[in-house]
């Protein structure tokens, strides 16, 4: 089962590392992870999707707890956060497709950021079963090639990462 | 012309010195070289003592060795490259056992980082799976600091060892030194004090159960809190299983003790767990050569699981009762919350239970046969080494069938008197941690039970040891082979020995010893046994290695084979057939009196 975590991080040398290590280590599989800076200087906040087949998520929180650089670790539940990812694609355009593309593109209020004679490279943004539609749908044109943030997410509500308790803490 | 030095500037490697002293560094571990250089210099007018060792992995396990010893942190010290590589498997034991170790490294200089220059390795990036924290130190401003932090991490919590790499050129530089500040680590909270609604649960859960065990692991010993669980045990009269890493927790001849569990356990410490209805788990992580095969562990028992590791808790085995906290403070609530029901009437009733514990312990004690003319048995010469000195010793073992026969036959009577590398398993642990441990409890007799597989790995600290006066036993149990690998293909393997026979004779471990200015003394038949114990019991100046020539065909038993369930226990042949015979003495070990 896939989970979004948020992870308060002191910006230090090394942290990522860290992180990612006891990851692998331990056997979660890292879906995606993403990483930046924060509202608080010398704070980082890192998002990873992880997806736990036979393990519960407070295996992988507690361990992440138990590293010195991290400060807060909370999960973020689908239907309580709002999830966005970004991707910038390159498709084959040649003339007679080319407005097509464009369309697809308005449709999926994405933006258009590089052209050429015969590619078009378009931003997407939104959550991840948006992305993957688009990308679906420009696949026959064929994809010269695509890269994606990883997911970010924030909590709905008023209340910030600080104030929320991980769910099912001990 | 020469710069102007401020009276307050100091070099780094001056305030590395500092700090340490700060910390109360009594005693260090380490072997100079290119990177760590600088900081050999201030270490000559320091107070520290730092003992030269051999090997970088010589080092670390004698900071272990020192640290499980005495409960203070064990420290060590290496230069880059291979110096920090070597110390890689003592952080790993270290780390497998909770033991507080500090490592300093020093580090090619601040411009050569990245660039693989000469003796350059990633230390911090090679231990960051083998240490509870490290810090490569980037300004030597921050040398007091690290280090004071360095300490904190490593000794509160959960404990563990840390690393501090520091580049050449940073213990060379010059600077306004100024004492470390009080750490603060906003990510580093470890919670101490257990919840009362949890400790009260366990407290109605105790009372309610019929066959209850207390499962006592390592924490115990690193939480002090030996005492505590004595008074919770005798409360209730609950028995307790010593695991691997908690032997002399509670001593040995206490009624309530019932011994090891797990993989080499006896069968009673073994089937309490698997027969009881509630485990009273107490410093300890379910580990697999405790539980054998998890999904057939314990299975009628509810479980009230107490670490000072959230992590630990729900990881291997479901905790009906979770309780977050510092084992000593969890027992003396706990025993509170108790002596609270108890004043009010409410008592556990355990009676049958201990009558069904008491007859497997006299039908299952541990057995062997020693025959009086025949080849040493190791069991036999362990036996010995523990009734001569009354258990009252500190007794370190290498890893492997010598460690677990030590661990079953010698009689501990308190805490930090029984170091080896649990949950690492790392061979070559015993010379050096005997080293640190007499390194820091000088008064105490240190025997080391090795085996010749083991002794081969780290012998070289003999020299550390012969110069500087350090005085330890080193009984090997020399089989002549890898004894537990050789066990394993005798029983796994259809007996095809792959690899496992080293041979009685080389080296040749009396001249070996000599050639270290160490005593070497050999025993090979049963009437010699105590006369040699006592000779090396004798010798104050240096160290002693015996070469006790044992049978390699003896295995070790009870036996749980890998993966399998606890219930499959192996009691071994000295439960299949009926060995006394007329000449021969077989010896066991009886369960205490009740009165004693």
């Amino acid at each position: 089962m896939k989970h979004t975590v948020s992870i308060l991080v002191e910006n230090k040398p090394g942290v990522l590392m860290r992180v990612s290590s006891l990851f692998s280590r331990r056997g979660y599989n890292i879906h995606s992870l993403a990483v930046g800076t924060t509202e608080v200087p010398d704070v980082s906040r890192m998002t990873v999707v992880v997806d736990l087949p036979d393990k519960p998520l407070e295996h992988v929180t507690k361990q992440l707890h138990k590293l010195i650089n991290v400060l807060k670790v909370i999960e973020l539940e689908p239907t309580a956060s709002v999830v966005r990812e970004l991707m910038l694609i390159k498709v084959h355009a040649e003339p007679q497709t080319r407005s097509q593309v464009f369309d697809l593109v308005e449709v999926f209020r994405a933006s258009i950021v590089d052209v050429t004679t015969d590619s078009v490279t378009a931003e997407v943004s939104g959550p991840p079963d948006k992305l993957a539609a688009f990308e679906d749908l420009v696949r026959s044109y064929g994809i010269i090639e695509l890269v994606k943030t990883g997911r970010i997410a924030l909590g709905k509500g008023e209340r910030g990462i600080k104030d929320r308790q991980l769910r099912a803490a001990v | 012309m020469r710069r102007h030095i401020l009276s307050k500037e100091i070099t780094g490697a001056e305030a590395l010195m500092r700090a340490l002293e700060a910390q109360g560094v009594e005693h260090m571990f380490g072997i100079p070289g290119g990177a760590i250089l600088p900081a050999y210099d201030p270490l000559l007018d320091s107070s520290i003592h730092h003992v030269l060792a051999r090997h970088e992995q010589g080092a670390a396990h004698a900071a272990d060795g020192y640290a499980q010893a005495s409960g203070k942190v064990g420290v060590c010290m290496a230069t880059s490259g291979p110096g920090a590589t070597n110390l890689v498997t003592g952080l790993a034991s270290s780390y497998m056992d909770s033991v507080p170790v500090v490592a300093v490294t020093g580090q090619v200089p601040r411009w050569l980082i990245g660039s693989d220059g000469f003796q350059e390795t990633d230390a911090t990036g090679i231990t960051v799976p083998v240490t509870k924290h490290n810090w490569l130190v980037m300004d030597p401003g921050d040398i007091a600091q690290t280090i004071a932090e360095a300490f904190h991490v490593a000794s509160t919590g959960r404990p563990g060892p840390v690393l501090v790499d520091i580049p050449k050129d940073v213990l060379q530089a010059r600077f306004p030194y100024h004492e470390a500040s009080p750490v603060d680590l906003p990510g580093y909270q470890p919670k101490t004090k257990p919840n009362v609604r949890q400790i009260k649960e366990a407290a109605r859960l105790i009372l309610e159960s019929e066959r209850p065990v207390i499962y006592a692991g390592g924490g115990i010993i690193a939480a002090g809190a030996g005492p505590a669980l004595r008074q919770l045990a005798e409360l209730t009269g609950i028995h307790v299983v010593t695991t691997l890493m908690a032997r002399g927790s509670l001593p040995d001849d206490h009624p309530l003790c019932l011994g090891m569990p797990g993989m080499h356990g006896n069968y009673t410490a073994v089937t309490s767990m698997q027969r009881a209805d509630l485990l009273i788990a107490l410093g300890t992580r379910f580990d697999d050569r405790v539980t054998g095969k998890l999904p057939a562990f314990a299975t009628q028992a509810k479980v009230i699981h107490a670490d000072i590791d959230p992590a630990e808790i729900g990881k291997n085995r479901r905790a009906d009762v979770p309780i977050v906290g510092d084992a000593r403070l969890v027992i003396e609530e706990l025993t509170s919350a108790l002596q609270a029901e108890i004043a009010k009437g409410a008592t556990g009733d355990y009676a049958a239970w201990t009558r069904q514990l008491d007859e497997w312990r006299s039908r299952f004690p541990y057995r062997f046969t020693q025959v009086d003319d025949g080849m040493l048995k190791p069991q036999f010469v362990i036996s010995r080494i523990s009734d001569i000195t009354g258990g009252n010793g500190i007794y370190v073992a290498g890893v492997g069938q010598h460690q677990m026969w030590a661990s079953q036959f010698i009689r501990f009577q308190r805490p930090r008197t029984w170091i080896n590398s649990g949950g690492l398993g790392a061979m070559g642990f015993g010379v050096p941690a005997s080293m640190g441990a007499k390194v820091a409890m000088p008064d105490d007799e240190v025997w080391c039970i090795d085996g010749d597989g083991c002794f081969q790995m780290t012998c070289q600290e003999l020299a550390a040891m012969a110069v500087e006066k350090i005085p330890v036993k080193i009984g090997i149990m020399n089989n002549a082979h890898l004894g537990m690998v050789r066990q394993w293909q005798e029983l796994f393997y259809t007996e095809r020995y792959s690899q496992v026979e080293f041979g009685w004779d080389i080296p040749d471990y009396v001249k070996l010893a000599e050639a270290y200015g160490c005593v070497g003394l050999r025993c090979e038949s049963v009437d010699e046994v105590d006369a040699v114990i006592e000779k090396a019991r004798g010798v104050d100046d240096r160290p002693v290695v015996i070469d006790f020539r044992c049978d390699p065909r003896e295995n070790c038993y009870p036996m749980v084979a890998a993966g399998t369930s606890n219930d499959d226990i192996i009691l071994g042949p000295e439960f299949e057939t009926d060995h006394v015979s007329h000449g021969d003495t077989l010896y066991s070990q009886d369960p205490p009196e009740e009165d004693s």
